[in-house]
This record gives structure tokens, sequence and C-alpha cells, in this order.
């Protein structure tokens, strides 16, 4: 059932005209000489969620920042839509770990942040913001400050934050890392809803198992450092009919139990 | 009065703040917190008229002589017309000294030429004790306003420049690179991301400098000029008035706490909206 | 700073700044700063000299001798208003109005109880620092982590050792803060004392050379003094680098 496709896809023609971020032989070095990276070579096709998965300090969260133009590669490019990229740009939007809400604005404002950093004009910012802000669910929260929410809902405005500026790919590095088991399931359940309505590429940085499996459409896993790309998987779990059954799934089971089998050699 | 949060007291006294840099506001307190503060003021002031009573020394008079001279002073002017000769050169060095001293401590914050540059000596002169210069004022400015301006921006510049500094450098990373990933330019980053995080610690600062300010004035008027109320102090010492000296003293320390917590609350009313 | 590729130590522009120092010095601009050199040679005469040796012996005893106190008042105090919850309410405000207001104008009080001499000089570094070591004590007490107290408790620890061999310890961090910010202020204590005083040790150094416009000595002597101060609370400071580890376990 499990669709496995080995790491050796260098001689794989780059170019398919559906992959919306293509990562060509990245390599990060850290000034210090920790080697962060080593020749990662990756797709992630358009609309689909792909997560980074591997073992703590495999270099998850630096490709991602690489992708968003965040950090700067030591070796190889990066094309959005095969496009070079150098930085960031207005067609990839960031969710940090940490929310990086800012504590003296409120939640309007946040959501509207990247929009008000374009000029947008006040009015207009605001009402693309209150879409989003009902699209998480967080009506009647505009006014508050992040001080005053829960974390789960400061996500949530982190992630309307990142939808607002309506870029065609999300890159969320482990967005639900700092938030309790409960609402984390919630938020995996909410977040596959609004991608069926959104439509966005996304590559999501995890370091469980379970919540990789459940989101993802393609799994992408990491060795420890210098990071280079494992394996790849494709879960295959149906998520459009019942989100809650995926998690009975006997798919799902198998999948969270094959990848720990790979991931457990990484371990000490 | 002065009763505030370790979190906040941990900004004041030159530890790095937490990320961000904000302050927690002075909390309103409880009843019972009230009647402990009534059981403290109790016991000191008690405590002083004992000891003023038994005397300790013949130079040390009881509270309620104190709290009497301090009524005399503030009925006849005496205070008022010392005040409005101390508060002169405070108001005009620390307007002066805040906006050079932020300026310099954000540009440091910003741009790292200056703080290699700067960095070291601001970090000696906070830890040194910048009083030693003050025999130099004389010599420069006299014994006028202008000595009493400069011993009050010597004093409260370091740690307002430090502040500043270090309310820049401790803007949160991830806020940082959130504003570059919905590509902020520099201008936009300093103003709607830095600039706000720091001015939790740049008013800490600001306190703190004014704190050192007051110092500044006193040590300037017992030292270079006799006047205001430094005069009071040096005055009734001389004449051995010493209930009308205490009370002198007792009133600069309870101006320095009023004027430092009234600047906490002009800053909770004009630019925390969050609280 | 990186010049051709290496990165200049910070502190070493204050090398640049002291030869910014020596050529304004050398253009004679004003006889208020004579050129480094000359500084520095004044300094190096003034070492050896009798009147030199007893204001440094004077000063050093005094600020010893109020710091010592301050620490043996100080930590405790701290402690028990960490931990006492009666003794905190009682001395927690006024510990926090000492603590930031001008405490120079209570030195005339002091001369006029304790007279012009080293009574007076060792109170004002007593008066200057012993209110933020209490505080920050108070804030390491009172944060110290309340499981390892519980371990202590749970194996029988009495509270004499629990509070010297758990929660001294524990409080560490900020004990050491608490020290170093009180040396800041000791040190400003008893130079603002002694220039009060105007008769004693390195204040009235001080007094001498400004007055008969001895700038290279003058200055000599400021750099000392804030060499000094620096000196201290770089060392404290180190020691806190050393038990940063403190702060990862708890």
């Amino acid at each position: 059932m499990l669709n496995t496709v080995l790491s050796a896809r260098n001689g794989q023609a780059s170019g398919t005209p559906e992959a919306a971020v293509q990562v060509e032989g990245i390599g990060k070095r850290y000034p210090g000489g920790v080697e962060a990276l080593k020749d990662v070579t990756l797709d992630f096709p358009a609309g689909e969620l792909t997560t980074l998965l591997g073992p703590s300090g495999c270099g998850k969260t630096t490709l991602l920042k690489i992708i968003a133009g965040l950090l700067d590669p030591s070796k190889g490019q990066i094309r959005v839509k095969g496009k070079q990229v150098h930085g960031p740009g207005p067609d990839r939007a960031f969710v940090f770990q940490d929310f990086a809400l800012m504590p003296w604005a409120t939640v309007l404002r946040n959501v509207a942040f990247g929009l008000e950093l374009r000029g947008v004009a006040k009015a207009e910012r605001e009402a693309t913001a209150r879409k989003y802000i009902t699209e998480v669910g967080l009506t009647g929260f505009e006014q508050s400050y992040p001080h005053e929410l829960s974390g789960g809902m400061r996500q949530r405005v982190g992630v309307a934050r990142a939808l607002a500026v309506d870029a065609d790919i999300l890159l969320m590095d482990e967005p639900f890392a700092s938030i309790d088991e409960q609402t984390r399931r919630k938020l995996q359940e909410d977040l596959l809803q609004l991608l069926q309505i959104e439509k966005k590429t996304v590559i999501f940085v995890t370091h469980s198992i379970e919540e990789a499996v459940y989101v993802s459409d393609q799994i992408v896993l990491l060795s420890r450092r210098p990071g280079t790309v494992s394996r790849i998987i494709r879960p295959n779990l149906d998520h459009s009919t019942d989100l809650e059954a995926a998690r009975r799934d006997k798919a799902y089971l198998d999948c969270v139990d094959e990848i720990w089998q790979t991931l457990k050699q990484y371990l000490v | 009065m002065a009763d505030r949060t370790a979190a906040s007291r941990r900004g004041l006294s030159e530890e790095v703040a937490g990320a961000g840099g904000h302050q927690i506001v002075e909390r309103v307190p409880s009843d019972r917190q009230w009647l402990w503060r009534l059981i403290s003021f109790a016991v000191v002031f008690g405590g002083w008229e004992i000891a003023g009573r038994i005397p300790v020394s013949p130079s040390f008079p009881t509270f309620s002589a104190t709290i009497v001279a301090l009524g005399e002073m503030l009925l006849d002017g005496t205070l008022a017309g010392a005040y409005a000769e101390t508060v002169q050169p405070l108001i005009l060095g620390m307007l002066l000294c805040s906006v050079m001293a932020v300026l310099f401590g954000v540009g440091m914050g910003l741009s790292r030429t200056v703080e290699w540059f700067s960095l070291p000596i601001f970090i000696i002169l906070q830890a040194a004790p910048m009083a030693a210069l003050i025999p130099l004022i004389t010599f420069l400015y006299g014994i006028g306003l202008t000595a009493k301006v400069v011993a009050v921006m010597l004093m409260s510049a370091p740690i307002i420049v430090l502040n500043s500094y270090k309310g820049i450098r401790n803007t949160s990373p991830s806020l940082l690179d959130m504003s570059r990933s919905f590509m902020a330019t520099r201008r936009q980053q300093i103003v709607k991301i830095i600039l706000p995080s720091a001015s939790g610690l740049i008013f800490a600062g600001l306190r703190l400098g004014v704190a050192a300010g007051v110092t500044g004035v006193v040590l300037a008027e017992l030292l270079i000029t006799p006047t205001g109320v430094g005069d009071l102090i040096t005055y009734y010492r001389s004449v051995a008035e010493y209930p009308h000296m205490f009370a002198s003293i007792l009133s600069i320390i309870i101006f320095s706490s009023v004027a430092v917590t009234l600047l906490q609350r002009a800053e909770t009313a004009l630019f925390r909206p969050e609280t | 700073m990186t010049v051709l590729g290496y990165r200049i130590p910070m502190m070493f522009s204050l090398l640049a700044w002291f030869v910014v120092w020596e050529i304004v010095g050398q253009l004679d601009l004003t006889i208020l700063i004579p050129p480094f050199s000359g500084v520095i040679a004044a300094g190096i005469t003034m070492l050896p000299s009798q009147k030199f040796h007893d204001a440094i012996t004077i000063t050093m005893t005094a600020f010893l001798a109020g710091m010592g106190l301050s620490l043996l008042v100080g930590i405790p105090l701290g402690i028990l208003m960490g931990r006492v919850k009666a003794i905190g309410q009682l001395m927690g405000m006024w510990v926090n109005i000492f603590e930031s207001s001008p405490l120079t104008a209570v030195i005339p009080v002091l001369m006029a109880l304790l007279g012009f001499g080293q009574a007076t000089i060792i109170t004002t570094v007593f008066l200057f620092s012993v209110w933020v070591i209490a505080l920050d004590v108070q804030v390491g007490a009172k944060h110290a982590n309340a499981s390892l107290l519980e371990m202590g408790r749970s194996f029988g620890a009495s509270r004499f050792a629990l509070y010297t061999k758990i929660l001294f310890f524990a409080a560490l961090p900020e004990i050491l803060a608490g020290v170093r910010l009180g040396l800041i202020r000791g040190v400003k204590g008893v130079v603002i004392g002694q220039l009060l005083v105007a008769i004693v040790g390195v204040g009235e150094l001080f007094e001498l050379y400004s007055r008969n416009f001895l700038m290279e000595e003058f200055w000599a002597l400021v750099i000392m003094v804030f060499a000094f101060a620096f000196a201290i609370s770089e060392t404290v400071a180190y020691v806190e680098r050393r038990i940063e580890y403190y702060a990862s376990t708890r």
C-alpha cells in the first residue's frame, strides 16, 4: 500500500511542471564549521503538503529557512515555480514555531501585518484580515492581544497572518510543537480542513511521526546531521470523507511504524 | 509606591529582561497588601520614633519631629522654593539627556561599527563612579545652572544609553525573521518591530536615568553650589536643626520615588495599550 | 568589527580612543585634557608615593568593610524576604524604595551622626549596596526550584541544611548578580562618600588634584578608579558565567 520512493533522485529530471518548490543540491555549513545539510535535492509538488521529518538537529528547520530565504545556503539553489529565488518573496509565507506575534499589536493588526508591510490601505487590509480570522475560527478576538490568547489560538493567528498575504506556498516550522497534545490534534484537523478550501502548497517541519503521517501527502525523512534525504514516503490517507477516521486507518498505523523503524537507526 | 514586580526590576538593574523586553506593569495592591503596607509603615516609623526618643544620638530626631518639620516646610513654602530650584537642572538635564542618550543607544544597537567603538566605553562608564568627574564640572562650567545640568546628564547618560542598546539588541530573533519573511524593508523593520520591542527596556532605562539624575542634582547641590534641596540639607545641618534636615532628605527620597512611579504610569497609559 | 578579514575584539576600541585622547591632548586645546601619555606618566610616578598609598589603604578598608557588612546583612535578608512571607511583605517596599532612591542625600546625615571619619564612609558603602543585594537574592530565593526543596524535605533535611545546602546554591545565580551590582554601587558609594566628606582617601585626592589643576594626576586617578570598578564587576561576571549551567537545569 505504501508508495516509497528512494532518495536517489538526482538523475531524475527536476523540471517537472507540477513542482511548486525545487531544492537542488542544497548544502549548509554554519560559520562554526557545523555541517547542517549535505546535498539535499527534493521536489515539493504543487497543492500538496510535504513534511520534513527527522531526528532533532537533522537540519529540517535549516532547510525550511533556506527555502523561505531567511538563511543563505552554502551550496545549491532553490527554485520556486521554476524560477531561482534569493531571499524571501511574496510567493512564500512562514508560520513560526514560537508564533512570532507582536505582543504590542492586536490580533487584527498581527494578521494584517504582512499586508501592512506591503503598503495596503488600512481598510482593505483589515477587511482581508477579518476574513482569515474568521476562517481560522477566531471571530470575536480581533481586538485581543496575543498574551490574552492560549497557545493554540496564538498559532491560529500565525496561520491567519500567513494566509492573509495570499502566498501560494506555506512554510510551517514545527507550528504545533509548543502546543499541548489535545489542542494539537484539533489544530491538525482544522489545518487539513482549511487546506481543502485554500489549496496551498505546504512545507511542514515536525519531529512528530504521528503528526507527519496524519497531515502529509508526502513525507521526507532526513538523516542525522549532516542532513540528507533518507526516504520519501506517501502515506496515502484519505482525509476527504472523515478527518477522525484517518487516525484509525490501518495505513496510518503501518506508516507510523515503518517510519519509526527507519528513524530508530538514527537514534543513539 | 515603588513596589515593582521582579520581572520589571530585573530589567531595571541592568539585567537583561526577557525577549521583547516587555515590562510587567505594577499590580494594584489588594486589600490584604494594603494592610501589610500599613503594618510595614507602622513598624518602620515606630522604630524610628523610639530610636529618636532614646535618643540614639543628639542629632537623630524622632519621626514625629521630622514630620512636623516637613509640614512646616511645606506650609511656609521653603520646600516649594527649594524644589523650584532643584527641578530646573533636573528637567533640563533629563530632557537633553533622554533624547541624546536614547538616540545614541539605539544607534549603537543598530550599527555594528558604532557598537564596536562605543560599547566598551559605556560598559565601563556604567560600572564606574561617575561622581568622581564632578569636581571637573565646576572647573569647566563654573557654579551655575549649566554645571548642574551637566552633572545630571553625566550621572544618567550611561544607564540610558546601555538600556536603549540592550533593548534594540534584545529584539526577538523570530520577530526579526518574521518581518524579513514578510519582506519588510530595513526601515519598516526598525520602525514596526525593533523600536516597539525595545521600548520596554528604553523606558526602564529612562526611569533608572531619572533616579540617577536626582542623585546627580543632589550631588551637584551638595558639592558645587548650595542651592535647592542640597542647600536646605547643608543649611539645616550647619545650624543643627536636625528635624528639618531629616525632613529635607525624606522629601527628596519621596520626590524620587514619585517621579519614577509617575514615569511608569505615563508609559503604561501612553504606550501600552495591550495591558 | 573586522579589518582585512580579522575580527578585532571590541575592547580594542579603547586603544583607538586612547590614541584620539593623545592627539587631542597634544593639540593643547584645553588644560582639562592633557596628552594620554602624560596621564600614564603621572600615574606611574603617583603609584609608589606615600600619599597615594595612604589614600588607597583608607579607601579600600572602608570599601571592604562596607561591602562585608552589606553581604552579611543583604544575603540573609534577601533569603528571608524570599522565603518568609511576612518579612517579604514588611521589608519589600522599603528595600525597593531605598534601592532606587538618591541615598547621596543621606550622607550629610551620616556626617552629622558619625563624624567625618571611616564610620561615615563604611556606612555609605553599606547603604549604597545592601538594598540591591537583598532584592536580587530575594528574587533568587523566591524562584528557587520548588521541587529541589521538596526533594530535600523528602530526604529529611533539617531546616538549616535546607537553607545552606540547597536554597543558597539554587539561588546562587541571582545572589552573584546581586553581589556584582552591589559591588558596583559600593564603589560609587565610597567615591561619593569621600567626595562629600572631602578630607579622606581617594575623595581627598580628587579634590586636591582638581583644585590645583593637576589634570594629569586627576585623570590617572580616574582611570585607576574606573578600572578597579570595572575589574571587580567583571570578576564576578566571570564567576556568573562559570555557573551559567545552573540556568539550563531549572
